[in-house]
């Protein structure tokens, strides 16, 4: 924007910006400002507003509860085993798509588009027959089977714009110099492919660890749960009693998505809408 | 990211190598969705309940569970429910998505990274964690909503948020609205610094006042991503799940705060009638995918496929 903006639009900009700006950090910061008070403190009618003096007994209550370490193993197992095979799946099928010309590959794309907005809600009645019938319900590999078919279309809808971006040309270029098309594929492509493949890697990490619909379907045992699972049923039992402890734990499981969404973020709202952004 | 295909890439030589390299995804995707679809198709034509769960075989009873979903009229109130909620929910985040990015366009260069920063730190949060805060804010005890609002002079003392329906999905709509608002406004603004400044400058000298600027230039620019961005809305509010259930375990009524996605849990999953929540999904199916439609055209335009 060259043209200057006129000073009373800017500064009720700059109003409505700080409101807008509280209230997006608000909870976020009640959080992590509750997961350091004492219960006493938590329990006085008069709010807290600074954690000074503010202690980590919340976080060790939150380790010493063995169904939290056990939540983080199978969470940590689940989201790992997710990631793995749908990225595997997807580079491969991504590299079909963007490199090839083949009867099909319309279909296959516009199919990749309507799974992704399927609703889990819609399958997962049918999804939890499926996996009681074959004796995969409490497990990981149940739970990592309909992870990955969820995380699967918007891997490779994304993965394809990563391969599509690195250039043809370049590999003709290594194919004129007496490599064979696979080999230019691996020595041309695929190193430049890297951030591509750790930013969806990613992606597929947030969703699988913020996975709660599915998660609660395919695991109804109570030594199974993943780490969303874990907090709704700590939060149950201890509402009105604990919340220092709840906010303890939820703040341990958003760190790392935190952490993770900031660094692949700008890549990523870029795939949902791309479409629509260049026309 | 560029997704524009150069065209140079190999044109179909009949080679077998792109359906073999497909063959994992198609076969994970057919297994994992594809299959339970059709026993889904099928579940919803049978009578499957408590009696089968005892391994007694499912009966097929044809047109039996739809005929009695369309004249239950729970079922109805359920469905415009979700409706309704969809639709509210979609109509202020975009409200205050698009709004939000229109006023970027004229903050402070500090102001307007901090407002980014906390959209930023909004988005990221777990969407569990997010609701569990969110009820410790709207706590009838110790809650700090209750308290602010008892400071500046209402009653709210102890004020349970989660019992009467309406406040219920009053609390639901500020999660779903918090949560969301982060996604439109980025992305509404990433559109917004594409129009063309010769295109409002001529319409400014041509006398233009700002309100017409907006509605004749800027907004009619980027309307192929409100578009995209508001059916994603409405797409994803209609499946909205978890913020529902978890709000539902916190107290309120089950009954009275239902939406589709609860509904087919708590019919197959909660009470075993599995040929009926087959029935209520694929009813919740077919309209997710005729709102699509409009999704994956503007998508495919971009892809350049004829």
């Amino acid at each position: 924007m060259a043209r200057p903006t006129p000073r009373p639009l800017r500064i009720t900009a700059n109003v409505l910006g700080l409101v807008a700006f509280v209230l997006a950090i608000f909870p976020v910061y009640w959080m992590i400002n509750s997961s350091f008070l004492p219960r006493r403190e938590i329990r006085n009618p008069v709010p807290t507003w600074v954690p000074f003096g503010g202690n980590l007994d919340n976080y060790r209550t939150v380790f010493e509860t063995d169904q939290f370490v056990n939540a983080l193993k199978i969470s940590l197992l689940v989201t790992g085993l997710t990631i793995l095979v749908s990225l595997v799946f997807a580079f491969v099928a991504s590299v079909a798509v963007s490199r090839f010309r083949f009867r099909g590959r319309t279909t296959f794309i516009v199919a990749l588009l309507v799974i992704q907005m399927i609703p889990v809600e819609g399958l997962f009645i049918s999804q939890y027959k499926m996996l009681e019938a074959v004796d995969l319900l409490n497990t990981i590999v149940g739970l990592s089977i309909v992870y990955v078919a969820a995380v699967l279309p918007f891997t490779i809808w994304t993965l394809r714009g990563f391969v599509s971006g690195v250039p043809y040309e370049l590999e003709e270029a290594a194919m004129m110099d007496g490599c064979s098309r696979t080999q230019a594929f691996f020595r041309v492509t695929f190193p430049l492919l890297a951030p591509g493949l750790v930013a969806t890697g990613v992606f597929g990490f947030i969703q699988a660890w913020n996975e709660f619909t599915l998660a609660l379907v395919v695991m109804t045992r109570e030594d199974q749960r993943t780490l969303p699972l874990w907090l709704t049923t700590f939060a149950d039992v201890n509402r009105g009693t604990d919340w220092g402890g709840i906010m303890a734990g939820s703040t341990l499981i958003a760190i790392p998505v935190v952490v993770f969404f900031l660094i692949v973020q700008g890549r990523m709202v870029g795939g949902l809408t791309s479409g629509a952004v260049k026309g | 990211m560029t997704t524009v295909d150069n065209g140079s890439a190999p044109r179909a030589r009949r080679s077998p190598l792109p359906y073999v390299l497909i063959v994992p995804a198609v076969v994970a995707l057919g297994l994992a969705l594809g299959y339970p679809l059709v026993r889904q198709v099928l579940l919803s034509f049978q009578e499957y309940g408590l009696r089968q769960q005892f391994g007694n075989p499912p009966e097929w009873v044809g047109l039996e569970n739809y005929r009695e979903l369309v004249t239950d009229p729970y079922l109805w109130k359920v469905t415009l429910r979700s409706i309704v909620f969809c639709l509210v929910n979609a109509a202020v985040t975009m409200t205050i998505g698009v709004a939000l990015a229109l006023l970027m366009q004229h903050m402070s260069k500090g102001i307007r990274i901090l407002v980014q920063a906390g959209l930023l730190l909004a988005w990221a949060m777990p969407v569990v964690a997010a609701l569990t805060v969110w009820q410790w804010l709207f706590d009838t005890q110790y809650g700090i909503v209750n308290y602010l609002l008892t400071k500046i002079g209402f009653d709210f003392e102890g004020h349970p948020w989660l019992l009467e329906p309406l406040s219920f999905f009053f609390v639901a709509t500020v999660i779903v609205v918090w949560m969301s608002v982060p996604f439109v406004a980025f992305t509404v603004y990433a559109a917004l610094t594409q129009v063309p400044e010769d295109l409002v400058e001529a319409a400014e000298i041509d006398g233009a006042s700002p309100t017409q600027r907006l509605r004749h230039i800027v907004l009619p620019s980027i309307r192929p991503v409100l578009l995209v961005v508001g059916l994603l809305q409405v797409i994803w509010d209609l499946r909205v799940f978890t913020q529902i259930y978890i709000l539902q375990k916190a107290g309120g009524s089950t009954h009275d705060t239902n939406l589709l996605g609860t509904l087919i849990y708590r019919l197959g999953i909660g009470s075993g009638n599995f040929g009926m929540a087959a029935a209520v999904a694929m009813f919740m199916l077919v309209l997710t995918v005729a709102l699509t439609a409009p999704y994956v055209r503007a998508m495919l335009r971009q892809e350049g496929e004829d």
